[in-house]
């Protein structure tokens, strides 16, 4: 038998490659690694319950929203930032092992490629946000339906945003540490950007700095449907901030496809 | 005509002021298996790398089945086992395949692969456990999914040891009774000799040999007789029997060819040549004096004496 004599029929894929089996792997992927595991679903729970449960039924100032209800999104909302981040910066993982070179020897578009990568980090980031819920709802929190609904996409689709963010520092970042590196960035932008205590506490100049921080403007969204003083601005934030790292992630791509 | 699976014409690759690639002309018909032998260095990975369209060289053209090495990439008509390709560590070995024959249309089946390469026993370990040699026969098994045309290997079994060397290869042979045109790039001479129908040798970017293994190693059996002999007569010496070639460097005259004897017994009898000597070379020395130094390759291998 001769390669000659076996007919293979020589087609490219559909859809640049991009296919669901591939997705599946990758999610398998990522949740094998237990730092990932440890960061996006054990820690959010673990601030639930160490900042959130003990404050009963006290509300925030000024407004009917429990501080519980307030650490239960927010945390859903860290803890889908993560994922997300880290999905994305699995491409300087991939390309440190030499893993986008092996993949250069496929059919696989590199869009395809990036459509993965979100993709998965999608499905990770949606892990917090139910199980943060669930342990919200069996221990304390009383919502609406639609509240439970509109606060868990607002959580989970605005964690895209750093999906980006992680995209653009792993194209960025020449190594594995990518993700050691946004880690850090990431908990400081919740600190100050309102995600692991209620700004309303705090001095007006905090307030007013936290407005021009990344994770200010999903945080917000996402309590948003809990009623309390969600205004604009916060739209205005997610938007610039989705551009900002958007425009950095495809630009950090088209640099990257022209190496290996 | 036949198409050429490798069509490389007059391809130079540069970085910065380094010419990695100088001006390189090469084809390879359908079904060769070609060693390409040089030391570390000498623009065997640039090629290759270019002719998987992973990098584009600065001049000349490259075409892989007449046709765009993107374009092979991406429907499988020619795969690779480099070097320099990284794999999953928290993927199993049979995951890695399953993952990367999503990507090919008309893939083999895993199972089939992964037999083919040898590793179906060990399909369920994580590739982070696996020997490096297992998992250069799992980059060889992922080269196989797209049952290619053309495969090109870049230095196969570098770090492995001499065991899983001798199984990598009886796999890839195994394989290539199949028909398939195979391009391995190596710095081991006994690879070369022992696996390659045609050796091509390069260095510094430029093909300095190229032949099958016994035209190489006959280029580099045959002997040499040197001598001093002010104004020979090269016409007569070159009626000599067994005589190839006759060249002139000032004084000394080298004359190569089957019978070294009889070119001496003539010297020394009907000229005034004096100072001679007789030099003769291996497939080591010819690779060596090929492949290294800074004069031109010839000269090296004419000059190379023991």
């Amino acid at each position: 038998m001769t390669a000659a004599s076996t007919t293979v029929a020589r087609t490219t894929p559909a859809m640049g490659g991009f296919n669901l089996t591939f997705l599946g792997l990758e999610v398998r992927r990522m949740l094998r690694n237990k730092r990932t595991l440890i960061f996006t679903i054990v820690m959010p729970i673990i601030f639930f319950v160490v900042f959130g449960l003990p404050q009963k039924d006290a509300l925030i100032d000024g407004t009917n929203v429990t501080i519980r209800a307030y650490y239960m999104v927010s945390m859903a909302v860290y803890g889908a930032m993560t994922a997300c981040a880290s999905g994305g910066s699995m491409v300087a993982v991939e390309r440190a092992l030499g893993w986008s070179r092996q993949l250069r020897l496929t059919p696989l578009r590199p869009v395809a490629y990036v459509a993965i990568k979100i993709l998965t980090a999608m499905v990770l980031g949606l892990i917090p946000v139910v199980t943060v819920f669930v342990v919200g709802g069996v221990t304390s929190v009383h919502l609406e339906m639609h509240q439970w609904i509109l606060c868990g996409l607002a959580a989970w689709l605005g964690a895209l945003v750093f999906a980006a963010l992680g995209l653009f520092m792993g194209y960025l970042l020449p190594s594995e540490n990518a993700m050691q590196v946004l880690g850090p960035v990431l908990a400081v932008l919740s600190i100050f950007g309102g995600i692991f205590y209620p700004l309303a506490g705090a001095p007006q100049i905090l307030q007013d700095i936290a407005k021009f921080i990344p994770v200010y403007g999903v945080g917000e969204l996402a309590r948003a449907p809990l009623g309390g003083t969600f205004h604009w601005t916060s739209v205005l934030n997610i938007v610039i901030w989705t551009v900002v790292f958007s425009v950095g992630a495809a630009l950090a791509f088209r640099r990257d496809t022209k190496r290996v | 005509m036949q198409t050429l699976a490798v069509d490389l014409q007059r391809v130079t690759k540069k970085f910065g002021s380094l010419t990695a690639v100088d001006d390189l002309t090469l084809a390879i018909e359908p079904g060769e298996i070609v060693a390409f032998l040089g030391p570390n260095g000498a623009g065997k990975t640039t090629t290759i790398d270019m002719l998987l369209g992973l990098s584009r060289p600065n001049s000349g053209t490259i075409s892989i089945y007449g046709g765009k090495p993107e374009d092979a990439i991406a429907n499988g008509r020619v795969s690779a086992v480099m070097q320099t390709a990284g794999l999953l560590k928290d993927l199993t070995i049979k995951e890695t395949v399953r993952l990367t024959a999503t990507l090919f249309p008309h893939a083999r089946p895993v199972g089939e692969v992964l037999e083919r390469a040898g590793i179906d026993e060990i399909g369920d370990r994580l590739v982070g456990k696996c020997s490096g040699g297992q998992q250069q026969r799992l980059r060889f098994a992922l080269a196989l999914l797209s049952e290619p045309e053309l495969m090109l290997l870049d230095e196969p079994t570098a770090g492995m040891d001499v065991e899983g060397r001798r199984d990598f290869w009886s796999a890839i042979r195994e394989d290539a009774m199949r028909g398939r045109t195979v391009m391995f790039a190596t710095h081991y001479l006994e690879e070369a000799d022992a696996y390659a129908d045609r050796i091509v040798l390069i260095r510094s970017g430029q093909i300095v040999a190229d032949g099958t293994t016994a035209e190489i190693k006959a280029m580099a059996s045959g002997r040499q007789v040197r001598a001093t002999l002010p104004g020979a007569d090269t016409r007569a010496l070159a009626d000599l029997p067994g005589v190839d070639d006759i060249e002139l460097r000032g004084d000394t005259v080298l004359i190569r060819g089957k019978d070294s004897d009889g070119v001496a017994r003539y010297l020394l009898n009907h000229t005034a040549a004096r100072d001679l000597e007789i030099t003769a070379h291996n497939l080591e020395d010819a690779f060596i004096a090929l492949t290294s130094g800074d004069t031109n390759g010839v000269e090296a291998l004419e000059g190379s004496t023991r």
